[in-house]
């Protein structure tokens, strides 16, 4: 917790009396924007009024259509109930209407004599449903025409499906026309089937959907589109109704008619902007802000949502809604005066059950430079586009798999490096069987298997407010073991949350309680010369000491001084500060060093005497070519160690760990290099050096790999010709993963120089806990390689000076039996007073 | 009820860490945070039994070392709201020496810890 913000008032009010934040406008972005404020503390800055068009609370828009499909109830949409409105001081007219801004005198007029005066005002007004220039929609009081519809609010909602479950004529299937087959268009459409309807999609464009998809794409959901059993007509355009009382069917602009007995209008949206151009503010298609999300006529006037016009753009989709509303709650409050909105990137799914379908971004190429990649299965619904600029995601169309979505979605948002291998991007490349997709998946399905935790509980923690990834795995602890399930985890959140994950700003933070980054975490401690954890608590956090966060700072301190930092042993976790593995019964595991898994006949004597002389309940080799004496009390680990006389194997901490090798050219008959000689070497130089993550390497002395090499976190690889592969960023843990090529060279000597070279570029660059296999998917194998390899930022005589400054100053920790490093080390537990 | 227990001297645990002391028939741990304050709660933690002195200590709070459980150690209140564990009031006097308040009332039974017991009790049950 950060601690109370006292220069957060900004007004004329002064500490006692509140000023007055009106707002107008109770939908989605309205209400979201209040939750943002106080969750910033806004409730105590604001006495807070708020204007809803709806006599509901506020709900969910984007569900609507799972409303009128049928498959979720009205009551299941609701963000806000009313309650939520009283719980937080809230005033809220319900169903009252706003007829006027007065800026001048800083008032609101509302239907049936409402006045509320501001001091702040915000506008989100959103949008309304745009009915096209149709001839005869409208009766004589412009209302529209019995049987027409739009499909806005949750009233459209209930008139719709009224209207889909009237009854007929000699009980004929109503017959259902919607204007508009874009997102919404088709998604009513759907809902309308779902009530027995015939539908015909009646759209101006000649393909479905053609904001979003290509011809090619709108052609394949076309198909889709009519084997669910909707008549599409495209290219159509509506110029009239007809019917007398009510609608009877509708008139095209070639003279053809349809007959039907109800119309949906889903031709896009209109941003409410009146109340606002009425009142003297800058209105083009919606009322124009700045990146403050403020009106540049009036500063105590802010815009957010669908109403609001950023840089000439007006948003209809949920997400960029979301960051507006953050970046207004922060300047608002005070608590960001610098905070800005920078416009928001699109992507969008469509919710119709038998069809998936998502895209984002651009759907052509704007020029020859950009690269398509491109899978197209027609007969099977399947067509999948990339559109790749500068080796970065600039467009995709996903229809019919759905699978690399999640991972596209994040490479778009986040403007990330693509992998090199194109087809990896469209598809699962050897991974076996199809997951079941979110829906399928049973509410007791195990999400984390090392923590027990089930889909169900996942949801209810996010049902109970908790609405980013890291506070739900923090209170359920789901993804908190190996982490291998955090993807799904974070997947689940999102489903839960419909799409609409709140932000977490401390997820970009080296540790949640100090606001900086790694690099700007790693330059304040440089610049102002801080050695230890408490002072980085003292001088760059509030003082506050999280416990969670000291192996991370300690770790970072070591890298940054190399290894001449000044340890406080309490900020180690418990492993580094006994050297050894904490077992699951407070007992210790103990690794000597085993370089290459080589050992002699002496140190094995010894291992199996220590084993015996204090009684050792396992002995174990371990992964690593390593032997393991698991079950040492923490008060024999400084007699086992020195009974042992041999160094310490590194095998517990976030540091490098081990080489396996293979037998190498010495004795194998298809060994290609001196590959144990190598994984020798490469311990002796690199033992003890703490990172980020763990670091296990190997070497194969021919491609066979019998030492698993391309699973590394660093693995060199013999090859004919007495080259050397490298090969970064592999696993084969909870995450399996294929190391990538970083180079071939000619020598051991340039296997520990490059290899050193990306170690000690890991060293300064991953986030703590970070592995190489994310770390090198993150940075891009392009960019490593132009870095470590072709020295293309001019960094690498710095890099190798620091790796070998780290790595002279390691040393065997296992000395501490002689002389320990803090009083009682390897005590447990320590008898009282009145025992002495 | 409460009786005070001499348990031992600050110095005996390092800064900003934790040690357990065995009193009779009760094994308690106690802490000593780099701010000065002086902690003591049972020494397993209810989840899984884990050491809690060896685990991380801040200011006030404390991150169990098997599976990252952290505890208020002013309440004894987990984050998740499940398994509290036990707090008992410290002092420490001039010479540095920590006396514990215990209930009166054993609030374990079985064998007496001792030093280097290597079979740590089962888990605590919920309450």
């Amino acid at each position: 917790m950060t601690g109370s913000n006292t220069n957060g008032t900004n007004g004329t009010h002064g500490a006692r009396g509140k000023r007055r934040l009106v707002v107008i406008g109770n939908g989605m972005a309205g209400a979201r924007t209040v939750e943002e404020i106080l969750a910033r503390g806004g409730g105590e800055l604001f006495d807070i009024v708020m204007f809803g068009d709806e006599p509901y609370g506020n709900y969910n828009r984007i569900l609507l259509s799972n409303v009128v499909s049928g498959v979720q109830d009205p009551s299941e949409i609701f963000l806000n109930s009313l309650p939520w409105y009283e719980a937080n001081g809230i005033k809220l007219h319900a169903g009252v209407r706003v007829t006027k801004i007065d800026r001048l005198t800083g008032q609101v007029f509302g239907e049936g004599g409402v006045v509320e005066p501001y001091d702040k005002l915000i506008i989100a007004t959103g949008s309304r449903a745009f009915v096209p220039p149709i001839k005869g929609a409208h009766d004589a009081d412009g209302r529209l025409r019995p049987g027409l519809f739009t499909f806005r609010t949750l009233d459209d909602c209930h008139a719709i499906m009224a209207a889909a479950t009237q009854a007929t004529e000699g009980e004929r299937r109503v017959r259902a026309a919607v204007i508009g087959g874009g997102l919404l268009g088709l998604e009513a459409a759907r809902g309308l089937i779902n009530h027995g309807c015939e539908v015909h999609v009646i759209h101006l464009s000649t393909h479905l959907m053609n904001m979003q998809l290509d011809p090619a794409a709108g052609a394949i959901l076309r198909s889709s589109m009519e084997a669910m059993g909707v008549t599409l007509h495209l290219g159509a355009l509506t110029a009239g109704v007809l019917g007398e009382d009510r609608v009877t069917g509708l008139a095209f602009r070639d003279d053809t008619t349809l007959e039907c007995d109800m119309v949906v209008i889903s031709a896009g949206i209109q941003p409410n902007t009146s109340l606002a151009a009425e009142c003297g503010l800058t209105v083009e298609r919606g009322i124009v802000v700045d990146n403050h999300m403020r009106s540049p006529d009036d500063h105590d006037v802010y815009v957010v949502g669908e109403c609001a016009q950023h840089r000439g753009v007006t948003y209809g989709l949920v997400a960029p809604l979301w960051e507006q509303a953050k970046v207004l709650a922060d300047h608002i409050t005070d608590r960001n005066p610098n905070a800005m909105y920078m416009g928001s990137k699109l992507a969008t799914k469509l919710k119709v059950m038998g069809i998936e379908l998502a895209s984002m971004g651009v759907p052509e190429p704007a020029g020859a430079e950009d690269e398509v990649v491109l899978f197209s299965e027609p007969r099977r619904g399947r067509y999948k586009k990339l559109i790749i600029r500068n080796g970065r995601l600039v467009g995709a169309i996903m229809l019919g798999d759905l699978d690399k979505v999640a991972y596209l979605t994040q490479a778009f948002d986040r403007n990330s490096p693509l992998p090199e291998e194109r087809l990896e991007l469209l598809f699962d490349l050897g991974t076996p069987g199809k997951k079941v997709t979110l829906d399928e998946m049973p509410v007791d399905a195990q999400v984390c298997n090392c923590n027990g935790v089930s889909k169900g509980a996942i949801g209810a923690c996010v049902g109970g407010g908790r609405r980013t990834p890291k506070l739900v795995m923090e209170a359920t602890r789901a993804g908190m073991g190996c982490g291998s399930c955090k993807g799904l985890v974070t997947e689940l959140v999102t489903w839960f949350c419909g799409g609409q994950v709140d932000d977490d700003p401390t997820a970009h933070y080296y540790v949640p309680t100090i606001p900086m980054n790694k690099k700007e975490l790693t330059e304040a401690i440089r610049a102002r010369g801080i050695t230890s954890v408490s002072d980085i608590f003292n001088e760059l956090g509030d003082g506050h000491v999280d416990p969670g966060a000291k192996p991370a700072l300690a770790s970072l301190l070591s890298v940054v001084w190399k290894g001449q930092h000044q340890e406080e042993r309490d900020a180690r976790f418990i492993n580094d500060r006994v050297h050894g593995n904490i077992q699951k019964d407070g007992t210790f595991s103990v690794v000597p060093e085993m370089p290459g898994g080589i050992c002699q006949p002496d140190e094995l004597r010894r291992i199996a005497d220590v084993a015996d002389k204090y009684r050792v309940p396992l002995v174990k080799l371990t992964g690593g070519q390593r032997i393991d004496l698991v079950g040492v009390k923490k008060e024999d680990l400084p007699d086992v160690w020195r009974d042992l006389g041999m160094p310490a194997g590194f095998a517990w901490g976030k540091s490098y760990r081990t080489c396996k090798s293979c037998i190498g050219s010495e004795y194998c008959r298809y060994g290609l290099g001196d590959s144990m000689d190598l994984a020798v070497k490469i311990e002796r130089r690199f033992r003890g050096l703490e990172s980020p993550g763990k670091l296990k390497l190997a070497t194969a002395g021919c491609p066979r790999n019998c030492s698993e090499a391309l699973v590394k976190d660093v693995g060199a690889v013999a090859v004919e010709g007495g080259k050397w592969e490298i090969y970064v960023g592999g696993a084969a843990g909870s995450h399996i993963r294929k190391g990538d090529l970083l180079c071939v060279v000619d020598s051991h000597d340039d296997v520990l120089r490059l290899g050193g070279r990306f170690i000690q570029y890991y060293r300064e660059n991953a986030k703590y806990k970070e592995r190489t296999y994310t770390f090198v998917e993150r940075i891009g194998i392009e960019r490593l390689r132009a870095i470590i390899v072709d020295d293309s930022e001019k960094l690498a005589a710095e890099l190798d000076r620091a790796l070998d400054e780290s790595a002279r100053a390691t040393k065997d920790p296992w000395l501490e039996r002689d002389v320990p490093a803090t009083v009682n080390q390897f005590r447990s537990a320590l008898p009282v007073v009145t025992d002495r | 009820m409460a009786t005070s227990h001499k348990v031992g001297t600050v110095d005996e645990i390092p800064l900003g860490e934790g040690r357990n002391f065995d009193l009779p028939g009760h094994r308690i741990a106690v802490f000593r945070g780099r701010d000065g304050r002086v902690f003591a709660t049972q020494s397993e933690c209810p989840h899984r039994g884990g050491p809690l002195a060896d685990g991380l200590l801040g200011d006030g709070a404390l991150v169990c070392p098997l599976h990252e459980w952290r505890f208020d150690l002013t309440t004894g209140a987990t984050e998740n709201g499940a398994c509290p564990i036990e707090i008992y009031r410290t002092s420490v006097a001039d010479d540095g020496s920590i006396s514990v308040e215990l209930p009166t009332v054993a609030i374990r039974v079985g064998p007496l810890a001792n030093e280097g017991d290597r079979h740590p009790p089962a888990p605590r049950a919920k309450a």
